[in-house]
């Protein structure tokens, strides 16, 4: 029956391939016959071996992960087609299918879809190039096959970087391009524009030149030629081209014997046919790997929010490789937050792009939690606010609003790149996180002058803050006012401390480790709520006790404080020392499981490891002893 | 209350057998267009609904059914978009019912704000001398709740719109207003909802019911 969701499914199919080859007709018809299958996170959709299902899955929403002895060959994302292949074949699923996140699948069953593939020649040939290549994926490494293929050649790949070297290119497929009479000025205009450093000279699509900006820099900035010279005066002819079928080896290869930067891509590899890409040595250095200079890059140059949540995963990729290689957690910690912060960046000024009109008075956005204490490197939840100048009450309901809407594109932003929205709603699209710089004095000083619990919680959220974007000097002014506040009110102190003092314990009387009793955590144990939580608390009430001021990570806070105080610092020290080595524990439980780590499985760890956790335990009771003591908390609790 | 008499009213409420999982259960997720808010004199112009069972959805099995009312309102007409002479072959009341409450059978119902569409539902089948539904409901704005942090930093809203789950959900909003796509809508939502439930504590068919 033809009805509002078939019709959903159509306008999503429709977007495809194979789908977008079908008449709009049978599409139509395609999709009254699919199933809709919601999947939690880590559900597997098919196993290893299992017999073949009726129907093969398109991803509508989320992601999934393809496997094979436990180790990802591949990630299919919106719109990609996974589970045919053996349908066509008729064997059984040679990978697994499980969910790398909450996913929304179409189930399509294969007695529905394969007249179509059988009639309809551009769709088997679709079909049959993409087992054949595997085009789509450059870090794809399932085997090449043929569509119909009997069975998959099994050879198991020790070296990932040996497979990926003979993967096909990918290349840009958005070409910037010109006529041959194109003026100098003209072609750096569309350059800059574009942001790329080359342009194609084609006639009727043919190439037949190519201008870089070194060009550009040699013949025209020199002042041998005009800057209204035309393209192809200046231009380099005739072009290097290759097929596009080339891999990234021999792209390199083609590269370095050239001397060149750029490479022409056309159908058939000769000047004589289409243009179909080109390939800059950037790319392929993207395509090589993954380090921070590379993936900065190419976050620049990403123009949606979409784009962005791929390079977090191969920031997640890089986080793993310094893990494995033990490099020092605060070098680990530096690293991630400069990229997670990059990312952040790039949404805000996306968010930007998209408002009509640039902000009406200076703003920041600042991270708090624990991404204002630059410690989380894994996806988590959002907590963020915005401050902005002070405006003249005639505009202070446009100016809020204009802020609300940009808080609103970004928050939305930062979800779809990995960060789920605060449950407590502490995120700038609330009103009340995003507030002018009076309004946020006068919310921080009731906080301190009234402490009830609430206002505990809440300074404990908003005083570990951090500048990710904006004017840093607003919030100066902001953490100025908080120390006036905090010192004429002292006993805000004892409330901060007592406060930092409830933090569950982590062992029981036995000295054994306390877990959770119930939920999808049961019988783990919470490294955050019982081990990192109370470093931080404390770590906070010393800081502002000294009024320092911008130093906001635990670890450093420490370490601030055993230069502040000499005769406490093998204590802070160890603090400092345990922090860091909870932090590791967090991040690599988080990574093996793929969310924020802040539940370990306690079996999983080695009894050298237990101890060295059990180590940090003693350090925390100590500090917690010598807050207590210093500001009197015994008095009141 | 006694502690006792409070465990005992616990057991006795078990409306469903415990060894039926959710994932099993066969539900209908379902929302209604209609003419306006008032029970008495509003009527309902189109019905839309969806099987929910092991977390997939049919879309071959799903149910939509705009209904003949001479009953019309143009103010509402904005919002759900169906115009009186709506060429779409529809049929009359008493029809679309008995079609509906075949598809219904004695799954459990599914809606947002459900009190409001089982209402205007129950009115109609009043009309045409029908009997009223027995089904057992749930309600998405109620349950939708339950996964809301309790803390006192938290101000929570009366009620939810499906809108505010949507946007929370990151479901899209597309077919928003069109009885089929809320029911749409509301199904992926109330997955998300025992997703998030589930995170917390382990969850039954009954429990959904407190």
């Amino acid at each position: 029956m033809k009805n509002t969701i078939s019709h959903r499914v159509a306008d999503f199919l429709k977007h495809f391939p194979p789908f977008n080859l079908l008449h709009q007709k049978d599409l139509e018809k395609l999709s009254e016959q699919i199933s809709i299958i919601y999947k939690e996170k880590d559900s597997v959709i098919f196993s290893e071996n299992e017999k073949t299902h009726e129907s093969f899955y398109v991803v509508h929403k989320g992601a999934i992960a393809l496997k094979k002895n436990q180790k990802t060959l591949d990630m299919c994302d919106e719109g990609d087609i996974f589970g045919l292949r053996p349908l066509l074949a008729q064997e059984n699923y040679v990978m697994e299918a499980s969910a790398y996140e909450e996913s929304i699948l179409y189930a399509i069953p294969i007695s529905v879809f394969k007249p179509y593939a059988l009639e309809n020649k551009a769709i088997g040939n679709f079909l049959i190039e993409s087992y054949a290549s595997n085009t789509k994926n450059p870090y794809s490494e399932v085997h090449k096959n043929n569509l119909y293929g009997e069975v998959i050649a099994q050879h198991d790949q020790s070296n990932d970087k040996e497979v990926f070297d003979l993967q096909p290119v990918k290349f840009s497929k958005k070409m910037v391009t010109c006529g041959p009479s194109t003026t100098a000025k003209e072609i750096a205009k569309i350059l800059t524009k574009k942001k790329v450093g080359a342009i194609l000279i084609v006639d009727e699509m043919l190439p037949i030149g190519i201008i870089t900006d070194k060009d550009l820099r040699n013949k025209i900035v020199t002042g041998d030629y005009p800057i209204t010279t035309a393209a192809e005066t200046i231009m380099t002819s005739p072009v290097i081209t290759y097929s596009k079928k080339m891999t990234v080896t021999e792209a390199q290869m083609a590269m370095i014997k050239s001397n060149i930067s750029y490479i022409c891509l056309t159908k058939d590899g000769t000047v004589n046919t289409k243009a179909v890409g080109i390939l800059s040595k950037h790319d392929l250095m993207v395509s090589l790997g993954n380090n921070p200079a590379v993936l900065i890059k190419a976050l620049k140059r990403t123009t949606k929010v979409k784009e962005i949540k791929p390079i977090r995963a191969r920031i997640m990729q890089l986080l793993q490789g310094y893990l494995d290689q033990n490099i020092p957690m605060t070098l680990i910690t530096k690293i991630i937050t400069e990229l997670n912060d990059a990312c952040v960046n790039r949404v805000i000024d996306i968010s930007l792009e998209k408002m009509n009109t640039p902000p009406p008075v200076k703003f920041t956005w600042l991270a708090l939690g624990s991404q204002g204490r630059d410690e989380q490197m894994l996806h988590t939840d959002q907590d963020n606010a915005i401050v902005y100048e002070n405006v003249s009450e005639v505009f202070k309901d446009e100016t809020k609003a204009y802020f609300l809407k940009l808080a609103t594109y970004i928050n939305k932003g930062l979800f779809t790149i990995g960060y789920e929205y605060c449950p407590a709603e502490m995120m700038a699209s609330n009103p009340k996180w995003c507030m002018s710089l009076d309004e946020w004095k006068n919310q921080v000083a009731y906080w301190i002058k009234n402490p009830g619990k609430n206002e505990v919680l809440l300074s404990f959220i908003f005083f570990d803050y951090s500048v990710k974007y904006g004017d840093r000097e607003i919030v100066d002014q902001l953490s100025d006012s908080i120390f006036e506040n905090v010192k004429a009110n002292p006993i805000f102190y004892v409330h901060l401390v007592s406060g930092a003092l409830q933090s569950p314990s982590p062992t029981g009387f036995f000295r054994q480790f306390l877990v959770e009793q119930d939920g999808a955590n049961k019988d783990q144990f919470d490294i955050k709520r019982r081990a990192l939580m109370p470093l931080t608390d404390a770590a906070r009430v010393l800081i502002l006790s000294h009024s320092v001021k911008s130093i906001s990570n635990t670890a450093e806070r420490f370490e601030k404080l055993a230069e502040m105080e000499p005769q406490n610092s093998e204590l802070y020290l160890s603090c400092s020392y345990s922090f860091k080595a909870l932090l590791k524990f967090r991040t690599k439980q988080g990574l093996l499981h793929h969310d924020s780590g802040q539940f370990i499985a306690l079996e999983s760890l080695s009894k050298m490891e237990k101890i060295k956790l059990k180590r940090t335990f003693k350090t925390i009771k100590e500090l917690q002893e010598l807050i207590s003591v210093r500001f009197n908390v015994s008095n009141i609790v | 209350m006694s502690l006792f008499n409070f465990w005992k009213k616990e057991e006795e409420e078990k409306l469903f057998d415990e060894n039926i999982t959710i994932e099993e259960t066969r539900f209908i997720v379902l929302d209604t267009e209609t003419t306006g808010f008032d029970f008495e004199n509003d009527r309902i112009l189109c019905i839309g609904a969806l099987v929910l069972q092991n977390a997939t959805i049919s879309v071959q099995n799903s149910f939509e059914v705009y209904i003949e009312q001479d009953h019309y309102d143009e103010s509402t007409a904005q919002i759900h978009g169906i115009l009186k002479d709506f060429v779409v072959k529809r049929p009359s009341e008493a029809e679309a019912l008995e079609q509906f409450v075949n598809y219904l059978g004695d799954s459990v119902i599914i809606a947002h704000h459900a009190y409001f569409d089982i209402t205007m539902i129950n009115k109609a089948l009043e009309r045409n001398g029908l009997p009223e539904l027995k089904n057992k409901s749930l309600d998405t704005g109620i349950l939708y709740k339950k996964t809301l942090i309790k803390s006192h930093l938290f101000e929570r809203k009366d009620h939810y719109s499906l809108d505010d789950l949507a946007d929370k959900f990151d479901i899209s909003k597309k077919d928003r207003h069109t009885a089929l796509g809320d029911a749409y809508i509301t199904a992926i939502a109330f997955l998300k909802i025992v997703k998030k439930l589930r995170e917390k504590k382990e969850v039954t068919l009954n429990k959904l019911f407190k």
